[in-house]
């Protein structure tokens, strides 16, 4: 028998060791691409058996449907008002943990907690504060006499409420996670320069914007793309607070999807629907590589 | 009208705790170049950030110009710092980072490109305006700091060790640099180090330091040749002062004023030393010795012999020593203060 030398020995090993990861990502990630692709130009339904090539027949309905068209906008929507929110709302929240205070523990540790709960969890907890008839924000607002306890506000009824409504939950679930990528580039920052700024004049917000944000811009450009993505692929917070309704009018493109390919049964037409996030997600995961090296760099 | 003064500045960090500056009272004087010497941990660094305004004051208060500024933000001071990072702004180029002290003081507009352009020729280094900080060698960033702290004419300048981050060729040529640019711009300044070298090249006065307390205020004669103390005495100096404990008090004798009996002139006191260890440095020699016989028996001392010190010298040579009496100075061996002159028996 021969036997084989080091070198070939350490190759193999090395492959062995590579590939159970290798086999997850195609198996979880690679295979169902693939299914999309194909599916989007077939006529595949849930219960059908065959399978027919209809070339862009799928996507041509797709476009056509102003549900579609709806949804599409709303993405945008949905994505760019929780990235502002987000990324203002974790900037004051990094600064204010940076410094040290009693408490301060027991302060982050509240802040990562609706990132470390399960997100159905949370978001049910959301759809009885917003509730119609339960809800403890208009019950306050009630006693307040801020609104009439007879037309109290539909928080998940209403077009614009609704949207307002899933924006804001979906924005309380990702702070977190932007605020703790933000101190970390926060504390990346040499104290020296901050106190050179102030002894060279600079208050609060010139030290803040003219020093601190653009030294942090290559990691707030990571948490930026990280929050499209994990918020442009989302669809837990709209399925579970208002099912895209009312009317479609916080359908996103993952929620639409699900609805028409699993719950409506029609593959074809959900995979096509799906098929539209993939230049959007290309594009941001080449950014997001080119970020992370000059990340690097600095 | 001094442009600095401390009244009884302390700073205690942790309650209970020895204080890290305790009770520092000091008067500069118009245009001086003061430095604070002292070992990692003497507080000579937190004494300047309390200066500065980067650190709040326990006690005692801190004037410049005249004016109490003890509870005025460093911006309100009218001082500029270099650090020993130097701290430039990595993202601006070396133009705006000289700007940017300007913009902030709110200096009218219209005089920027004018005090950047005499500020950066003042340091020579004009042609690095458009450059970043990244792309800067370490004598070329420490010439930005100093650039952008020069910008503003501030009333007082504060160095914090900005030379330690040099390699050593380097640090000869920025020491000559740093002192002929306070010459010429005339600032008062404070400058902070743990090196002797720069404090006895570079200093008008120096402030020494040892946990917090002042332990002498002087020219860097006057601490060289006077010390206050023992820490003085042994801070200073390569090697330290020698001391031996004699009759109740302690007595110090600089290494190069130890030479050959046949070399010391006048009233001397005389040892005699068997050579333990030699070091030859090139333009003088280090002689390590062993005390033969006496009241010392076995204590070590230290001799800077200049190489033209004629004689041969060999490890285990025994060889007969002397100090000239003026050379010798008394401290109190409980206080370790100086003490006053007395006859001491040497035999």
């Amino acid at each position: 028998m021969r036997r084989l030398s080091a070198a070939a020995g350490a190759r193999w090993l090395g492959v062995g060791m590579f590939a159970p990861a290798l086999l997850y990502i195609v198996a979880i990630v690679g295979l169902p691409l693939v299914l999309a692709f194909l599916y989007s130009v077939g006529n595949v339904t849930v219960g059908s058996v065959g399978y027919e090539f209809v070339g862009l027949a799928n996507f041509r309905s797709v476009l056509q449907s102003p549900t579609f068209r709806r949804s599409l906008a709303n993405s945008f929507t949905f994505t760019i008002a929780t990235q502002i929110i987000v990324i203002v709302c974790a900037n004051i929240l990094a600064l204010a943990l940076r410094d040290r205070f009693r408490g301060r523990g027991l302060v982050r540790f509240l802040v990562m907690l609706p990132w470390v709960a399960p997100i159905s969890l949370g978001a049910i907890g959301w759809k009885w504060i917003l509730d119609s008839i339960y809800s403890v924000i208009n019950w306050v607002l009630v006693r307040a006499h801020l609104v009439n306890p007879f037309t109290p506000p539909m928080w998940l009824g209403e077009p614009g409420l609704a949207m307002a409504s899933v924006i804001l939950v979906h924005s309380w679930r990702m702070i977190p996670f932007s605020t703790v990528i933000l101190l970390a580039g926060l504390t990346a920052i040499p104290k020296d320069i901050p106190e050179a700024a102030a002894v060279d004049g600079a208050g609060f917000w010139r030290t803040h914007f003219q020093i601190t944000l653009p030294m942090m811009r290559p990691i707030i450009n990571v948490a930026i793309l990280f929050g499209i993505i994990f918020t442009f692929t989302d669809m837990t917070v709209v399925y579970i607070l208002t099912r895209g309704g009312p009317y479609d009018t916080t359908q996103v493109l993952p929620s639409l999807a699900f609805f028409t390919g699993i719950l409506g049964s029609d593959l074809a037409e959900g995979a096509a629907i799906s098929v539209f996030l993939v230049p959007i997600l290309v594009t941001i995961a080449v950014l997001m590589l080119r970020v992370a090296h000059r990340a690097e760099v600095v | 009208m001094a442009v600095l003064e401390t009244r009884k500045l302390t700073k205690v960090y942790k309650a209970g705790s020895d204080a890290a500056v305790n009770d520092v009272d000091l008067t500069s004087r118009e245009g001086e170049f003061l430095v604070f010497l002292g070992p990692s941990g003497s507080g000579k660094s937190t004494l300047l950030r309390m200066i500065a305004g980067l650190e709040v004051p326990t006690r005692g208060e801190v004037l410049i110009g005249g004016r109490d500024v003890t509870s005025l933000a460093p911006r309100e001071r009218g001082i500029a710092m270099v650090f020993q990072s130097y701290a430039l702004y990595p993202h601006l180029s070396v133009r705006e980072n000289i700007r940017f002290p300007l913009q902030a003081q709110k200096v009218p507009k219209a005089t920027h490109a004018g005090k950047v352009t005499w500020a950066s020729g003042l340091l020579g280094i004009g042609h690095l305006l458009d450059r970043k900080p990244r792309e800067l060698s370490g004598g070329e960033r420490q010439r930005v700091a100093l650039a952008r702290a020069i910008v503003r004419e501030p009333t007082l300048f504060l160095l914090d060790e900005p030379l330690s981050n040099l390699d050593a060729k380097l640090r000869a040529s920025a020491r000559e640099e740093l002192s002929s640019f306070h010459k010429r711009v005339g600032t008062t300044t404070v400058y902070v180090t743990h090196d002797q070298v720069e404090a006895m090249a570079m200093g008008d006065r120096i402030v020494v330091l040892h946990k917090g307390v002042v332990r002498q205020v002087g020219t860097p004669r006057e601490v060289y040749d006077e010390p206050a103390d023992t820490f003085v005495a042994t801070f200073l100096g390569s090697p330290p002062m020698n001391l031996l404990e004699n009759d109740g008090v302690v007595a110090g004798f600089r290494p190069e004023t130890l030479a050959p009996a046949a070399q010391v002139q006048g009233p001397a006191v005389r040892f005699r030393l068997r050579i333990s260890h030699l070091e030859y440095l090139g333009s003088e020699r280090v002689v390590y010795g062993v005390f033969e016989g006496g009241r010392f028996a076995g204590k070590k001392v230290v001799s800077r012999l200049p190489i033209s010190t004629p004689g041969t010298f060999r490890p285990d040579d025994a060889l007969e020593f002397a100090v000239a009496r003026e050379q010798l100075k008394l401290f109190d061996k409980a206080t370790s203060k100086r003490a006053a002159w007395r006859e001491l028996d040497w035999s």
